[in-house]
């Protein structure tokens, strides 16, 4: 993975890479231990310094970090028996969504999440994570087989957005969106839905009616980008700084909103320094979530979704 | 003919504004210049060359529903503000002015009517209204208005003009897209039909939603629909958009629509197929002739 770093997150990353380099020589010399596990633990607190008063903007470039780990990553980590599907069966294949059928602790589910690229190529390749229509309608049609076969949804939200171009609008980047969040309101299943970096619009709602939402510490979600806010509301897409602080579109403003039900922690330094603890979070909220669903009957299910965000809103009178 | 070119004659966009105001009107579509009464009484759209201009929300009661009579659901509902939300001007300063201005709460009016003698939940977008984007209360009328259709029993019909969800109620807007589609698939369970009308212009969080799940979607000539606006896809590609684009000409070329309807027939058509949707259509709309019946297969 080619070395990204953010300005904030340098000496975090430096500390980080002067213990590696220890560690390879403490391997020949017992008495670099003590410094070793010294320097460790300044680390974990000058990350836990520094990260404790993030600016929004500062969250959003963690959450569009790219070594960040993306729903591939986790599925690595928590599913078994993984089997991608392709296909909306109407006009093709879209890889910025990846979706497929297997095991969470034993038990059949279906995956659906966006999928961002690692580098240029693969990037091109999964449109930035950037759906067309065909990825929401493959993800609509799995929706549906999960419903038929009684299979819990996983998804996973990590999009700046629907791909806004002239083949989406042609096959109906509309319709395709407002169809998932019309099957994903009716499964008669448990859904859980994690957003692990950027939940960006429409585009991330169409994997977000779920019963339980969750949000790693640093991801978010917000009605539009905010580079897209701050270019309507001062023809300024610079000022996207601003407009990512006054959209409260972090972790615990959501939460307190309550478009999301729970936050999950993030390693020190952010879900990119070690993907493996990240997972382990994530799976943990998971299984929880899936363990408070499970008395519940298939009409349920759908009830407790609607009752979720039948109550979402802010008004008076 | 090219649309939507304006003949501006050469005037700038403030003495186009002035020019013969309350009196004459000029069509956006071909140029004409009629006297205002002449538009105002077809109910905007030119007489000259079918062109539909924006029709208030006042109007649209007069021009679908019977006596123009709208009993009004949750009128009294009004925006929040939970995200203490500023771009220079407060969003209830926003809020404020847009009341004053349309004298009403918010984007969103909804109740029951009658249309072509049949009895509906009829809700109606007003762009005016900060480019009739949903908030809260917008999301909360949208599923009232489907959950009042279950409870009575009555087909929705709902038009819509928006530019999509409203920023300034941030991630609460976004919900509101998941909260109406919810609703709206308990119209569908209860086998009640729901009508969309697109009208000019619709766009984001609003298309991306129900708009596009009717079980008939009709839209006026030359609307404006899609998903991102024009605007952000010339930036996003870096090039012109094909002439006609997000059209509802091009809706329908591309199947996302069912029928491109004159604001004028809208009426009439829509009672049309509410009755031969609804099991309570009058007898003489049905078809007095037996159907044959069926043999058992062997």
């Amino acid at each position: 993975m080619a070395a990204y770093v953010l300005p904030f997150e340098k000496p975090i990353v430096d500390l980080v890479s002067r213990v590696r380099e220890l560690r390879a020589l403490a391997e020949h010399d017992r008495k670099l231990e003590s410094e070793l596990r010294r320097l460790e633990e300044k680390a974990k607190k000058l990350a836990k310094e520094i990260f404790a008063d993030l600016s929004p903007w500062q969250k959003v470039q963690l959450s569009r970090h790219p070594n960040r780990p993306y729903t591939l990553d986790y599925v690595e980590r928590f599913i078994t028996d993984w089997t991608e599907l392709a296909g909306d069966r109407v006009f093709g294949e879209d890889s910025a969504i990846v979706a497929g059928m297997g095991r969470f602790h034993g038990r059949g589910v279906m995956v659906i999440g966006h999928q961002k690229g690692r580098g240029a190529k693969d990037n091109v390749r999964r449109n930035f994570g950037m759906p067309h229509p065909e990825g929401y309608r493959k993800a609509r049609r799995l929706y549906d087989l999960a419903d038929r076969f009684r299979l819990p949804i996983l998804t996973f939200i990590d999009t700046p957005g629907a791909y806004p171009g002239i083949g989406a609008e042609e096959r109906g980047q509309s319709e395709a969106i407002g169809a998932c969040l019309a099957s994903m309101a009716r499964a008669e299943v448990p859904i859980i839905a994690t957003i692990i970096g950027e939940g960006g619009s429409g585009g991330a709602l169409a994997l977000g009616v779920a019963n339980r939402v969750h949000v790693l510490e640093y991801g978010t979600y917000s009605v539009i980008t905010p580079e897209g806010c701050a270019s309507i509301l001062w023809k300024d897409g610079s000022k996207a700084e601003e407009a990512a602080t006054r959209m409260k579109m972090t972790a615990p403003d959501l939460l307190r909103f309550k478009a999301v039900d729970r936050v999950v922690d993030e390693p020190a330094g952010g879900a990119h320094q070690d993907p493996a603890a990240a997972a382990a979070f994530v799976e943990r909220a998971i299984i929880d979530a899936l363990k408070d669903l499970s008395t519940l009957g298939p009409a349920e299910l759908a009830q407790d979704r609607y009752t979720r965000f039948r109550a979402l809103g802010a008004f008076v009178g | 003919m090219p649309w939507p070119s304006k003949k501006t004659g050469g005037l700038d966009a403030h003495e186009k504004q002035s020019f013969g105001k309350g009196v004459f009107r000029r069509c956006d579509g071909c140029g004409e210049t009629m006297p205002s009464e002449a538009m105002e009484a077809n109910f905007e759209v030119c007489p000259h060359c079918g062109q539909h201009h924006k029709l208030a929300a006042r109007r649209w009661r007069e021009l679908l529903l019977d006596d123009a009579k709208l009993d009004e659901w949750d009128a009294d509902l009004a925006p929040a503000d939970p995200l203490r939300f500023s771009d220079g001007k407060t969003y209830p300063d926003r809020v404020a002015a847009a009341q004053r201005a349309g004298h009403a709460k918010d984007a969103l009016e909804i109740g029951r009517a009658k249309m072509d003698g049949t009895p509906v939940a009829y809700g109606a977008f007003n762009f005016s209204f900060m480019g009739g984007s949903m908030g809260s209360v917008v999301g909360e009328k949208v599923a009232r208005l489907f959950e009042r259709g279950v409870k009575h029993k009555l087909p929705v019909v709902l038009l819509q003009a928006s530019g999509g969800a409203r920023m300034q109620e941030g991630i609460l807007s976004l919900m509101q897209m998941a909260k109406g589609v919810a609703a709206r698939e308990r119209l569908r369970d209860a086998r009640l039909p729901f009508v969309s009308v697109l009208l000019h212009p619709t766009t984001g969080g609003v298309a991306a939603s129900f708009a596009f799940l009717g079980d008939v979607n009709i839209a006026e000539p030359k609307a404006l629909v899609g998903f991102a606006g024009p605007r952000v896809i010339e930036t996003t590609i870096r090039q012109k958009l094909p002439e006609g684009f997000q059209r509802s000409e091009f809706l329908l070329e591309h199947g996302m629509i069912d029928r491109i309807v004159s604001r004028l027939d809208m009426k009439a058509e829509i009672g049309r197929m509410l009755r031969i949707f609804s099991p309570a259509a009058p007898p003489a709309a049905r078809s007095s002739r037996k159907l044959p019946e069926l043999s058992d297969p062997e």
